[in-house]
């Protein structure tokens, strides 16, 4: 029988940002987008909750070193990330509209290049606290 | 004397950013705060009168109304917006939370009812952080 084990790891940042097709005119845009098009942005508080699924070590007992997985995030999402302006101060996001859909699927990417293949990874995003998106599902 | 809260939220972008200070100074002041290009929250915001009960409905106030009016005078000018650029009754101060509540304690007073007096602006900038402005 598996002994698979999810472990995750809650970490929040906040950041600026608009959801704006450059594409399309501003009507449209106002139209898809409403108040989340304003041209001089909107921020939010977004949690972001880890998972991993993997056996416990024999030796340590850990799926993994939460403190490791903990760095691995702030180095590679909140730093990035924290008190930003997702358009402008990011490279993730230059051409690609930061929303939460998006924005999760960046964070699984850029998690997933520093975390070990045999773990699984899905991540979780909180951008209000009714609004929430997963990758992969 | 019964108090009244009702909760709202709201979410916006802004910065810590004092103009008569050069960009070193707020920097070290503020952080990450200063971002130029801004950062932003999800708000939460507990609006809380208090008074005496009406003798015929039982209500301190109609909550209905209380957050209509809440929805027309602070969230229409707040949510989704940049404090610092959009919102007329922040021009000139400092987009901390702790003026964010009282400017909105001074957007609701002319509009209440006079049989309830505001008692409270509970205002969560982050889950972790929150201030509270009691008009006085």
């Amino acid at each position: 029988m598996s002994k698979k084990v999810a472990v995750y790891r809650k970490e929040h940042f906040n950041a600026a940002h608009r959801l704006h097709n450059p594409e399309w005119t501003e009507e449209v845009n106002n139209k898809v987008f409403g108040k989340c098009n304003n041209p001089n942005y909107h921020g939010h508080n977004y949690e972001l909750e880890v998972k991993l699924v993997g056996e416990p070590d024999a030796r340590t007992g850990y799926v993994m070193d939460m403190k490791e997985l903990s760095n691995i995030i702030k180095e590679n999402v909140l730093d990035k990330f924290d008190h930003k302006n997702l358009n402008l101060d990011t490279m993730e996001f230059k051409d690609l509209n930061p929303t939460a859909e998006n924005i999760v699927v960046v964070i699984y990417d850029l998690l997933r290049a520093k975390i070990d293949v045999k773990f699984e990874l899905q991540v979780r995003l909180y951008e209000t606290p009714r609004n929430f998106v997963e990758y992969p599902v | 004397m019964v108090y009244l809260t009702r909760l709202e939220h709201f979410n916006a972008a802004h910065k810590l950013y004092n103009p008569n200070w050069n960009k070193e100074k707020n920097d070290e002041m503020f952080g990450a705060c200063a971002n130029e290009n801004w950062h932003g929250h999800n708000f939460d915001l507990f609006v809380t009168i208090k008074g005496e009960p009406d003798a015929d409905t039982g209500f301190l106030m109609d909550v209905k109304k209380l957050k209509l009016i809440i929805k027309e005078h602070v969230i229409a000018k707040v949510d989704h917006k940049n404090l610092n650029l959009d919102v007329e009754f922040l021009k000139g101060k400092m987009c901390s939370t702790e003026n964010l509540a009282i400017g909105i304690w001074n957007e609701l007073i002319p509009h209440l009812p006079k049989n309830v007096q505001l008692h409270c602006i509970k205002l969560y900038e982050t889950p972790r952080i929150y201030v509270e402005y009691f008009g006085d």
